[in-house]
């Protein structure tokens, strides 16, 4: 066991990928002589190799496009876009090739791709390195999407994620890339990339949630404990596809539900949690089940985030309201 | 292809065979007497004191930063003979499309230090440029600025106008597709656009010889049917005769023009970067002996104009500047329709639903304390 960042376990993922997997290939912009703005592939390339990992020139779209071309003829490339804002360029080749190859060639060639990108707010960034695009990819057929919430479920999932032969799009929310730290187990292990975790249990209402926002909930929690509300966390972790079954479970359980998610909330994750609350547990509700989410506008600079990032204080009082509904 | 008609520098100079216009060297001494633009010493003073006030501002706003004061800042050290150049060809009735290194041009085209300093505070005030009704805001998405370049030159050449389009890139946005997109419909439309790539050799950490295998960028011209030119950027007499020449093409209806500008980015990428990563101390030191500040300097010393008193001018300027700081600083705190008004002409109910969910959280929140 050692004590991780998040930035320090996926660097740890990668490693042990390419140390027992010579079909996998790094790279992207300044992932490789520099480690990544975010120093997130440090020291990858000097122990690799820079067949292995290596800087791109300046092109989502070519990033992504050559994966295609690299996973139906043998290799597993795990490509970094350097920021969430910035995946766009690369939207073509996700929507068109990534997604649709396995089917299209009607599972003669898989595609063992990891597209891994940070997002998410709460840095104070300029406009492109705020946002939290989860549902734009989650609603392309043919991916899978993955956001972890801490170094332990960053690790695992990654390594699933590169075992996958299905495309995963791996969200990092860059907001807690270094603020909370773990032990984490050094040896290999990996997590399902279909199953959300129940983070904590409770009674009264179901809090859903995933990335940089699980930590918001916690401290809502408390505040949550000391108004005598017993709250059930759910860290969703995979995106797409949803685990209706820890949805269901719970909801049928608290007959109270409110997701909160940092993007902008119509046509959102939160929308599709609704959906399937309603489809699962409709009959167990006792308050209309709600989105805590950003609102439908850019995410503001700096000096205007502070309304829209979401705070603990903000979801304890929309468990408060769903509570006394 | 290369055309007859074309201005001497662009025959001369054909990027394929990788020449680079000069008219001044490191020291200062003219190398082609020929090129040197018509300027008289008060406008060459006045170019080296936009220079100068450039690189003050952008140095103090670097230590804003440091200081905490400021958020993620994209520094310009190095680049000002490019900005102040491009900015003393750019008339006012021309469009500047910037990409986000460009503080001289920006600041001569009239944005003022408050704006930038409001804007790197974290308010959209000031990056919205709202008095300058032919300056788009900065792109930080990189080169998707070049196709909106090119929309405003298909309308110049719609309405029959003579302007011209200033937009630029770096080098490593010549890689992203949108590049040779727009070089395309540039040339198929004949659009009156000034194209400029700000070669400072590098995309962060990525050098240029990793972005490309081209000889040089200015080559990148030769298959959209452009003229292009690689000029020496930190040479200001040879940014400003490749601009006038090109503004000067592009305004007569002949299209469009690329000019890459070889210099060197002296700063960090950001100052969220950290070039000590990436490249040595020895070329930092041997980029600074070739600035571009210090050329212009040493020319007007060789030539006997060098009347300046930089010292006493760089603390005026410091003062101006600061003071501007502490007016963005203490600018109005930004309030909740700053986020929601602008989205849209007309805001639709949904958003207003929002906004009002919201004040009345804002407003338990405030009984609760």
């Amino acid at each position: 066991m050692s004590v991780m960042t998040m930035v320090k376990a996926i660097n740890d993922a990668l490693d042990i990928k390419l140390s027992e997997d010579n079909r996998v290939v790094v790279y992207g912009e300044d992932v490789g002589v520099e480690g990544g703005v975010f120093r997130v592939t440090e020291g990858l390339q000097r122990k690799h190799g820079a067949d292995r990992v290596f800087d791109s020139p300046l092109a989502e779209s070519g990033i992504v496009g050559a994966a295609l071309g690299m996973a139906v003829s043998g290799l597993r490339p795990v490509v970094e876009l350097q920021f969430e804002g910035f995946t766009f360029p690369a939207f073509n080749q996700i929507v068109t090739g990534i997604s649709r190859m396995q089917n299209r060639s009607r599972g003669k060639f898989k595609m063992p791709v990891v597209i891994r990108f940070p997002y998410g707010g709460g840095v104070n960034a300029l406009e492109h390195h705020s946002d939290s695009p989860e549902a734009l990819f989650a609603h392309i057929p043919g991916l899978r999407v993955v956001i972890p919430s801490m170094p332990h479920d960053a690790k695992g999932l990654l390594i699933a994620a590169i075992e996958s032969n299905d495309p995963v799009v791996f969200m990092e929310p860059k907001r807690i890339y270094r603020a909370i730290k773990q032990e984490v187990s050094d040896e290999k292990f990996s997590l399902p990339l279909d199953k959300a975790r129940v983070v904590q249990e409770g009674t009264d209402i179901t809090v859903v949630a995933f990335g940089a926002m699980i930590r918001e909930c916690q401290k809502a929690i408390k505040m949550a404990q000391e108004a005598g509300i017993s709250v059930e966390l759910i860290d969703l972790r995979s995106i797409y596809p949803i685990d209706r079954e820890t949805i269901r479970n719970s909801v049928r359980k608290t007959g109270r539900v409110i997701v909160v998610a940092e993007a902008n909330e119509s046509f959102s994750v939160g929308s599709e949690l609704i959906a399937v609350v309603n489809e699962e547990a409709f009959l167990y509700l006792e308050a209309p089940p709600r989105r805590v989410m950003g609102f439908d506008t850019v995410v503001p600079l700096a000096q205007g985030e502070k309304y829209f990032i979401i705070s603990p204080e903000r979801i304890f009082y929309e468990i408060e309201k769903s509570v006394t509904f | 292809m290369i055309q007859n008609d074309l201005p001497a520098i662009f025959r001369d100079y054909n990027p394929i065979e990788n020449k680079m216009l000069q008219v001044i060297d490191n020291e200062g001494h003219v190398v082609d007497q020929d090129r040197m633009p018509a300027l008289d010493d008060e406008t060459i003073i006045e170019a080296y004191k936009q220079m100068l006030f450039e690189r003050t501002a952008d140095e103090m706003a670097v230590s804003y930063q440091r200081q905490g004061r400021m958020y993620t800042y994209t520094p310009n050290l190095g680049q000002e003979a490019i900005h102040i150049a491009a900015g003393m060809n750019i008339r006012d009735d021309d469009w500047l499309v910037p990409s986000f290194r460009e503080l001289g041009t920006l600041l001569s085209k009239g944005v003022s230090p408050k704006e930038m300093f409001l804007f790197y505070l974290g308010n959209e005030q000031g990056g919205s440029f709202k008095h300058l009704p032919r300056v788009l805001p900065m792109s930080i998405s990189i080169g998707t600025q070049l196709h909106h370049a090119v929309g405003i030159g298909y309308s110049i050449r719609y309405q029959k106008k003579d302007n011209a389009v200033f937009t630029f890139v770096g080098d490593g946005g010549t890689s992203e597709g949108d590049f040779s997109e727009a070089l395309n419909f540039a040339g198929v439309w004949k659009a009156p656009v000034v194209f400029t790539i700000q070669n400072n050799q590098y995309a962060i950490s990525v050098p240029v010889n990793v972005q490309t295998s081209s000889v040089n960028l200015a080559v990148k011209s030769v298959a959209f049917g452009l003229p292009g030119i690689k000029v020496d950027g930190n040479d200001f007499f040879a940014m400003y005769l490749a601009y006038k020449t090109a503004a000067e093409y592009a305004r007569s209806g002949k299209g469009a023009v690329l000019i890459e500008a070889f210099t060197y980015r002296r700063g960090a990428h950001t100052t969220s970067d950290d070039p000590s990563k990436y490249r040595n101390k020895e070329e930092e030191t041997l980029w600074g002996l070739n600035d571009p500040l210090l050329r212009l300097k040493r020319y007007m010393e060789v030539k006997g104009v060098w009347n300046l008193d930089e010292e006493k001018l760089r603390e005026t300027y410091k003062s101006q500047i600061d003071a501007q700081f502490v007016e963005a600083e203490k600018a109005k705190a930004y309030p909740l329709g700053d986020v929601f008004d602008y989205m849209y002409t007309d805001m639709p109910d949904e958003l207003k639903r929002q906004k009002a969910e919201y004040e009345q959280f804002l407003s338990w929140k405030e009984n609760r304390r």
